[in-house]
């Protein structure tokens, strides 16, 4: 049990935990602290310095962010001398920061720029010391510009303790720190997986994802050009965020945005996500059922894992699943089905994705097989925030718009299609196919919970008609080592496999907490996120990836069988090792 | 260069320190007094050997002075900024050097000649504005004397 302290802040009595911190405690009792360094998807650097109060009894001034609340304390957190010392603070910090907002990336979403207002900074009193390290765009993906950093450390936690990829670091000391690859390489030379996670933790515009949306928007006005559009599951139930709205699913009106900004067809990543089931459930039934190939199958829809397993774990190669991710199915069929079913010029396509990943903008030209329809199989990927920005400047009122349906041919889906984008939901997918093929029969329940919520490792038992099969499900890329340990360490002793099938996600939470998806992410808005993608899931008829009618009608009439000839050229990739550093 | 001698030394201060608390430091320590310096090869060597991640090495030898990342010059040349240099107008200093041999604070001339580091007190303030050429002071520099004094070294 834990232990209750009280204490006062401003005047009003609280109640917490003992351990919580003053800032938590306070936001109990609806009294902000400022903080900048402070994400509250992370633990307290102390980094910024904004966020002070006063404790009677000691004549210092405390970081509330990172002091716990003590029995009796007696708190002030606003007074005129705490905000004189705040407004020095971020001064100092502004003198460090260039004022190129107006043309900066996040203009008008900055957590500095909001401070600067919200504390009515008219003046720079201090001499402005900028850095000068220039951009560093060498990652096609993420965009760093040190000088814009206030080195609050968020970035460097992510990359380091929550995905293990250790691709940023801060360098040197005092005036001189900086965020920066090992021994200042570019971060193309570096580990770096593309996940994005920095971007999306970055409180300014230091951090950002290369921004795409002019080729969308050249394309868009092209008349040569036939644009089609795809979104990806977790974009639905997050867009609405940039508006306001927490927690609920777009998916119609955003088929509406997509034709009044003039795409000619209008696709669903999750109809891919079925096809990618047909793909992986096969295979996963080749190599269980039928002692094809070896044991566990992972998973590979997810483009930062699978360039994190390139790089730290290609041992595991023969491992994973061949299956393309389901963004890069839909694109090949676009580009091959579609415009045969259609009599169009595949040349004349313009393929557009919107994700809620930046990896996804690295996958479409990770190897030659994402041009399996003899072109690049997706043209350009928008992030969730690119798509926010692009609804912005469209000057359409988007949480008004009717409700549309999409293209069927290749945006109905299933609910095992919509929940690929949370954690568990592609190994939850696949077991619903995978146990009507190897049974012949239907799961009386498809919903396998165990692969669901936020806990970083989820390992269970199955029951497929009398047999067991052991999964786990890992998101977080720094929750994959302990997994690929287990694997390995029963491969070398030639014991008994741990599990037959594993699912990864290099994002916590999935997909819904990618890297590409609006600011301020935490667990409470990741389950909101999560939340609304299953109930899409409830509340559709067909559940299972192989009942979707065109699914069926793809397969009948074009692919043939799964894992076949002509799957096997479309839908399927394949994997090497690469340098963790190239310099 | 003499990456044979490199791969030997480093394995044999690692296994000096290996499985003591704070190897890491004590092998770089090791690396750096015997180059001068601590390769990047080293480097990533190390990272493998102890699976310590290459960015935190680099965070540990950028944020220690006492750690250099590029092969120390023939010749060393230390200015002072130390407080009685500094108002004797020891930044001259730095800046003629810096003009005329075209490096920055930290780096070797690219012939390798020389090599520039900023200093606080060389303990001899009554001289300041004063320079280090390896182990000879010179006290009471003026910025033209500069030019003269390096021609003094091959």
């Amino acid at each position: 049990m834990y232990k209750m302290i009280e204490a006062v802040i401003n005047g009003i009595k609280v109640e917490v935990k003992e351990g919580t911190t003053i800032l938590e405690a306070a936001k109990k009792v609806q009294i902000k602290i400022p903080t900048l360094c402070k994400h509250q998807d992370l633990p307290p650097s102390a980094a910024c310095g904004l966020c002070i109060v006063k404790i009677k009894g000691s004549n210092k001034m405390f970081r509330a962010c990172c002091t716990p609340l003590e029995e009796k304390m007696e708190i002030v957190t606003n007074d005129p001398d705490i905000v004189a010392v705040r407004r020095t603070v971020l001064e100092l910090i502004l003198s460090n920061h260039p004022n190129d907002c107006l043309t900066c990336a996040r203009n008008n979403n900055c957590e500095l720029q909001k401070l600067a207002a919200d504390f009515g900074i008219s003046e720079e009193h201090f001499k402005k010391f900028l850095r000068q390290i220039p951009k560093d765009s060498s990652t096609g993906v993420i965009e760093l510009q040190p000088e814009k950093c206030i080195l609050c450390g968020r970035c460097i936690y992510v990359c380091q303790q929550d995905q293990d990829v250790w691709a940023l670091s801060f360098l040197e000391r005092g005036m001189g720190t900086r965020i920066s690859p090992a021994g200042d390489i570019n971060m193309g030379e570096s580990p770096c997986v593309k996940c994005g996670q920095c971007s999306a933790h970055c409180p300014t515009g230091a951090i950002v994802e290369k921004d795409d949306t002019e080729r969308v928007w050249a394309a868009l006005r092209d008349s040569e050009k036939h644009c089609v559009v795809q979104i990806a599951p977790a974009v639905r139930v997050a867009i609405g965020e940039a508006f306001g709205v927490t927690g609920a699913n777009f998916t119609n009106k955003l088929y509406a945005l997509f034709r009044r900004m003039g795409f000619k067809a209008v696709f669903d990543t999750n109809f891919a996500a079925d096809v990618c089931i047909m793909e992986e459930a096969s295979e996963f039934v080749e190599r269980f059922a039928h002692k094809k190939g070896p044991l566990p199958l992972i998973t590979s829809c997810c483009p930062a894992w699978v360039d994190f397993m390139e790089k730290f774990h290609p041992d595991m190669i023969e491992h994973f699943s061949s299956t393309k991710s389901p963004h890069e199915i839909l694109g090949t069929l676009t580009k091959t089905y579609y415009t045969e079913k259609h009599n169009i010029d595949p040349k004349k396509i313009f393929g557009v994705s919107i994700m809620p990943c930046t990896a996804k903008k690295y996958e479409i030209t990770r190897s030659g097989e994402m041009f399996a329809s003899g072109l690049q199989d997706i043209d350009v990927v928008i992030t969730t925030r690119e798509l926010a920005r692009m609804i912005k400047q469209s000057g359409i009122d988007f949480l008004n718009l009717p409700d549309e349906e999409c293209d069927h041919m290749l945006g109905d889906y299933t609910g095992a299609g919509v929940i690929f984008g949370a954690t568990g939901g592609v190994m939850e997918a696949a077991l619903r196919t995978a146990y009507h093929f190897v049974t012949g029969k239907e799961a009386e329940k498809v919903e396998f919970k165990t692969t669901r919520g936020l806990k970083g490792v989820k390992e269970s038992e199955i029951n497929i008609a009398g047999t067991k099969v052991r999964i786990a499900v890992a998101h977080g890329l720094s929750h994959v080592e302990e997994v690929i340990n287990k694997i390995r360490e029963a491969k070398k002793k030639g014991e008994e496999l741990p599990y037959h099938f594993v699912e990864v996600m290099a994002c916590p939470g999935g997909c819904v907490g990618g890297g590409g998806q609006p600011y301020m992410v935490c667990d409470e808005l990741r389950k909101e996120r999560t939340a609304a993608i299953y109930q899409d899931d409830d509340d559709r008829v067909l559940r299972v990836s192989h009942k979707n009618p065109y699914v069926k009608r793809l397969y009948a009439d074009y692919i043939g069988n799964p894992l076949g000839d002509k799957a096997h050229k479309l839908f399927h990739t394949e994997y090497k090792s690469r340098p963790q550093y190239t310099r | 260069m003499e990456t044979k001698n490199l791969d030997a030394d480093l394995e044999r201060i690692v296994k000096k320190w290996k499985d003591k608390k704070g190897s890491l430091i004590m092998i770089l320590h090791g690396m750096q007094n015997l180059y001068g310096y601590v390769p990047r090869e080293t480097a990533l060597k190390l990272s493998q050997t102890l699976d310590v991640p290459l960015a935190r090495i680099y965070e540990v030898i950028t944020f220690y002075n006492y750690f250099k990342l590029e092969p120390p010059g023939k010749h060393n040349i230390s200015v002072c900024l130390g407080t009685a240099c500094y108002l004797k107008g020891a930044a001259d200093l730095i800046d003629e050097v810096k003009k005329l041999l075209e490096i920055n604070e930290g780096e070797t001339t690219k012939d390798g000649l020389f090599h520039l580091d900023v200093v606080r007190c060389l303990g001899c303030c009554g001289l300041a504005p004063v320079m280090m050429i390896d182990e000879k002071v010179y006290g009471k520099v003026q910025r033209k004397q500069i030019a003269e004094i390096l021609q003094n070294y091959h």
